[in-house]
């Protein structure tokens, strides 16, 4: 019982996950592009959503203008500044998104305060759902997992059925041949920056209820963003979904049961100290394994 | 006497210490950036108000306030803290929220023979072996909360209890405290990552332990992530939560909502506490800032009364420092927490109230008080204080 | 490569600092010696991460930890004197602790390096962070020496009988001492032979293989030496604090490092001071004035990378290929 409900657990991480790590493998495939602020249209999403939902009281509202705001300020983002460091390589990427997550962060709490502000949950999912004798879970989690794998499902749609979707493939396959073959690369780069930046709004969005709303929320994630792309392949959707369950998997599980683990063969103090310290590197210990047999990632775009 | 040494002398009058203070400056190093700087800006405005009365003086000195951010990080601290000392030349340094940041400062202070007045929680080494004259604390010892809680937890004949507090040494030393005093059996230890957010998988383990109850430390986004979740799991009615004084304090109940309801904790003070300094308190803090006063306000409001106090007691001739010390020591003064006294390693000796959330006449999520689980108590660590 | 720029870009530099404590005294302003000494501090840490990329090519999220693993060596080294903690010796001295750092910093390099050479680009940066990381995690957990509450050491290291270092103007000077004599070894490096072949890596790393060197090991090295250098930047910042704690080593101080680097100038000889003393300087001044200044820093930053995109550096030296 405690196995499943952990399983769920992992799902719903590795679900948000994927939508934030889905834009940033595009962005960085498509565009070359190193987007350390990426975590700040999680952030955003987040706070809008927050916002939109106590002065409006509709989670829909709520969601639509957190869509629509953080695409909207990405692809201004991606238009003013980020167009003009495409060419100029990964040092002046970093260092520019290094500064868009400082002004970022400041102008959140210039505008929304200090504080973490709270996003309730929809009255309609507030409850827990017995899924099995001895396990409930909570409603709003399941909404979660099935908001996650819709939104993927339509993800996978649109890069594998549509014309948008075989130009982001091309681009990610090999994007001078795609400009060579008639692609129109800087509307496409505007796009899918704006998708980027509204995927990762709406996981936002979605965790606000159960999270808190505070400055520096995406620094926290976005580390494990970067580390599910780098798994996944870069450019890759499929990667995307494959790193961000096996890290979810990895991150859930290792917090979970190896505490527990340890005890059986370590004293019990010991045990409850080494735990959760060695969780957290578990994840990293894992990409380095990965990197060592596949250095391209597990399901890399390029051919 | 040529001009050169008539510019040495000039020199050197202007860099000696005038002989008598006509002002007292305040070094209020907090953590101005980062998700906890809400907190400390709260005890700055507690600070701030107690000020406003007395027309910005404490005794007769006029203050001079420098605010400076410490960024939740020892080094920035410690930074920060050399600007104050040798760029501004503070006479007392307060504000620190974090055990961390204070232990990297503390023993500079001591050093420069700067007042530290802790206005948070007092790390045990801090109280206990490496006490020091020119270190007071106006909250309390880290672990006082904790063994309130479970002193309280044990009255309420509870007997197998799940723990849980994030994995850093003040989170470990929280949860020894409890252990402390709470005299039951424990069902699980739980240990999250500090700045965790997401804690379904705790909220499992806690579950499928099946304690009767469970205590929690945590703090801002933390305690407000793990309030929601574990209400949402439908856990809060089964198994009865009871934190220590952060984790269910205004911040948390501002972020948390109807999600915290029923949950107890213990604190050194409550806003609805029923003394003459805490009515006036609140009501000027309702008053200035349109909301509840939080402990951290309550804290930067009562360092401030404290220091009042004792510079009135020395006249305001605070350049000399024994006899400064021995006026805050002596600390006389209508604190808003009820009884205080400083125990002889300088951390209060204080009554510890048990509260719990509830909605008020006007609906609000406040904390009331229910009962004070244990008079006069003092620290852990005071017989380590050779002091 | 014109040295009449460079040269009296350091001839002017080296002056004004040597210059820094009496006018700072003078002026009343003694505080400014200790900002300068964590600048040069800072300086060397960033002239490291600058030979391993602007040299070496490697775009390295790791310095944070070897810094922070140097800084942690001296401060460990010197509380087993007083207090025996554990198993590991114990010594004050300033010529024991200090390349006893250096010493951790280039092995713990030299470790990283051997594994994450394999890889190359982002991934290298990513297996980078993730060794970080685990360094982090380490001191994070080990509760013997303080874990997330930090190491605190009494006293400065010993440096030699009558030469204080509690005295911040005289630790000034070693940490002046200490940083020119790194550029000048820094300098050398580039220019030798061991500089050329990895610059020819640098730029054609399969022509330098089909040439028949043995790359993965000159980048091994350099690699090490950046450690090295980084751990030594450790020595001095625990000293100047008197106490570490493993905040030093979270990925975002890595970052920060990198941020630094390439505002000075990637592969620019001073590129480590212009980088670590505009930014620490912005800072400074800029949160003496408001409470915003993450804004004004975000700013000047990305002025610099559109405005200077060879880094500050590079605004005295003309292109290079």
């Amino acid at each position: 019982m405690l196995f499943l409900e952990q399983t769920l657990n992992a799902l719903q991480l590795g679900l948000m996950l994927f939508l934030i790590a889905a834009g940033l493998t595009l962005v960085f495939g498509i565009m070359d592009l190193v987007n350390l602020a990426h975590g700040s249209f999680y952030m955003l999403g987040a706070y809008v959503a927050a916002t939109v939902a106590a002065k409006s009281g509709s989670f829909a509202a709520a969601f639509l203008v957190a869509l629509a705001a953080a695409a909207g300020v990405g692809m201004l983002v991606e238009w003013l500044l980020l167009r003009r460091v495409y060419g100029r390589g990964h040092l002046s990427q970093v260092l520019v998104t290094f500064a868009l997550i400082l002004i970022a962060n400041e102008t959140v709490r210039w505008i929304w305060g200090a504080n973490p502000i709270d996003m309730g949950v929809p009255r309609s999912l507030a409850g827990s759902v017995a899924l099995a004798p001895g396990l409930s879970y909570s409603e709003y989690r399941l909404a979660i997992i099935v908001a996650g794998l819709a939104l993927a499902a339509a993800l996978f749609w649109m890069v594998n059925c549509t014309r948008l979707g075989i130009w982001i493939r091309a681009g990610a396959s090999n994007r001078d041949m795609a400009r060579a073959l008639g692609v129109d690369t800087s509307r496409l780069f505007t796009l899918v920056f704006g998708l980027g930046a509204a995927l990762s709004a709406f996981a936002g969005a979605m965790l606000g209820p159960i999270l808190s709303v505070q400055v520096g929320m995406g620094e926290a994630i976005i580390i494990l963003a970067f580390v599910v792309v780098v798994i996944g392949g870069i450019g890759s959707v499929r990667g995307a979904l494959l790193g961000s369950i096996v890290v979810a998997a990895v991150d859930t599980y290792g917090r979970a049961f190896l505490p527990s683990a340890l005890g059986a063969f370590l004293p019990l103090d010991i045990a409850t100290h080494l735990g959760p310290g060695l969780s957290q590197v578990s994840i990293f210990v894992l990409m380095a394994a990965i990197l060592f047999f596949r250095p391209r990632g597990l399901m890399p775009a390029t051919g | 006497m040529n001009i050169r040494t008539a510019l040495l002398a000039a020199l050197a009058l202007a860099s000696t210490p005038p002989w008598a203070a006509d002002k007292i400056t305040i070094g209020f190093l907090t953590t101005r950036t980062g998700p906890l700087s809400g907190i400390s800006g709260e005890k700055l405005e507690g600070f701030q108000l107690y000020l406003k009365t007395t027309g910005g003086k404490l005794g007769r000195l006029p203050v001079e306030v420098i605010v400076a951010d410490d960024q939740n990080n020892p080094d920035a601290g410690r930074q920060a803290f050399e600007r104050l000392a040798k760029r501004d030349r503070v006479d007392v340094l307060t504000g620190i929220m974090f055990s961390n940041v204070i232990l990297s400062v503390a023993p500079a202070a001591v050093q420069s023979k700067i007042l530290f007045i802790n206005s948070n929680v007092q790390p045990s080494e801090l109280a206990g072996e490496r006490c020091n004259p020119y270190i007071f604390n106006t909250a309390y010892q880290s672990d006082d909360t904790d063994e309130a809680v479970g002193r309280y937890v044990t009255e309420r004949a509870h007997k197998n209890v799940a723990l849980l507090a994030p994995n850093f040494p003040a989170g470990r030393d929280h949860l020894n405290g409890f252990k402390r005093a709470y005299k039951g059996a424990i069902a699980v230890e739980i240990l999250p990552r500090v700045g965790q957010l997401d804690f379904s998988v705790e909220i499992a383990q806690i579950r499928a332990a099946k304690p009767d109850a469970v205590f929690v430390f945590l703090f801002g986004g933390m305690a407000v992530n793990f309030v929601k979740q574990y209400a949402q799991a439908g856990l809060a009615k089964e198994i009865p939560l009871y934190g220590a004084a952060s984790t269910l304090e205004e911040d948390v109940l501002r972020g948390a909502g109807e999600s915290a309801l029923g949950m107890v904790s213990a604190s050194n003070w409550n806003a609805d506490l029923d003394n003459p300094a805490n009515k006036r308190f609140v009501a000027l803090h309702e008053k200035e800032y349109k909301r509840r006063p939080s402990l951290y306000s309550f804290q930067g409001w009562d360092t401030a009364a404290l220091l009042d106090a004792a510079v009135k007691d020395v006249d305001g001739k605070i350049e000399n420092r024994e006899a400064f010390r021995a006026a805050l020591r002596k600390a006389s003064f209508s604190s808003a927490r009820g009884p205080f006294k400083f125990g002889p390693n300088q951390v209060p000796i204080q009554d510890w109230y048990a509260r719990r959330v509830e909605k008020d006449a006007q609906g609000q999520v406040v904390n009331r008080y229910l009962h004070t689980v244990v008079r006069g108590h003092a620290d852990a660590y005071a017989s380590q204080c050779k002091m | 490569m014109k040295l009449g720029a460079t040269w009296w870009f350091g001839i002017v530099a080296v002056v004004l600092l040597v210059l820094l404590p009496p006018i700072a005294s003078f002026t009343q302003q003694e505080f400014y010696i200790g900002v300068a000494t964590r600048v040069l501090a800072y300086a060397i840490a960033v002239s490291s991460l600058n030979l391993v990329l602007g040299h070496g090519g490697m775009l390295s999220l790791a310095q944070g930890s070897l810094l922070g693993a140097g800084a942690y060596t001296t401060a460990i080294l010197t509380v087993e004197a007083t207090k025996d903690v554990t198993f590991l010796p114990g010594a004050t001295s300033a010529w024991i602790t200090w390349p006893a750092a250096m010493l951790v910093g280039a092995l713990l390099g030299l470790a990283i390096a051997s594994i994450s050479l394999r890889t190359r680009a982002i991934f290298f940066l990513m297996i980078t962070l993730a060794f970080n990381q685990m360094l982090y995690y380490l001191f994070f957990s080990m509760k013997v020496y303080g874990g997330d509450d930090g190491l605190g050491m009494a006293a400065r290291s010993d440096l030699l009988p009558g030469l204080a270092l509690e005295n911040d103007t005289v630790f000034f000077y070693v940490a002046l001492a200490l940083f020119a004599i790194f550029t000048f070894v820094q300098h050398r490096l580039v220019h030798s032979r061991f500089g050329r072949v990895l610059e020819g890596i640098r730029i054609n790393e399969p022509r330098m293989q089909a040439l028949g060197f043995d790359t993965y090991r000159y980048k091994l090295v350099c690699f090490a030496i950046g450690g090295a250098g980084s751990g030594l930047a450790g020595a001095l910042l625990v000293n100047k604090n008197l106490f570490v704690s493993p905040g030093l080593l979270d990925w975002l101080q890595s970052g920060t490092l990198l941020v630094m680097t390439i505002l000075g100038g990637v592969g620019q000889l001073w590129g480590g001071l212009l980088g670590a003393a505009a930014y620490l300087v912005i800072e400074e001044l800029l949160s003496a004035y408001t409470q915003r200044w993450q804004i004004g820093l975000g700013v000047a930053l990305i002025a610099v990378t559109l405005y200077a995109p060879r880094g500050l550096g590079a605004l005295f030296v003309p292109r290079r290929p």
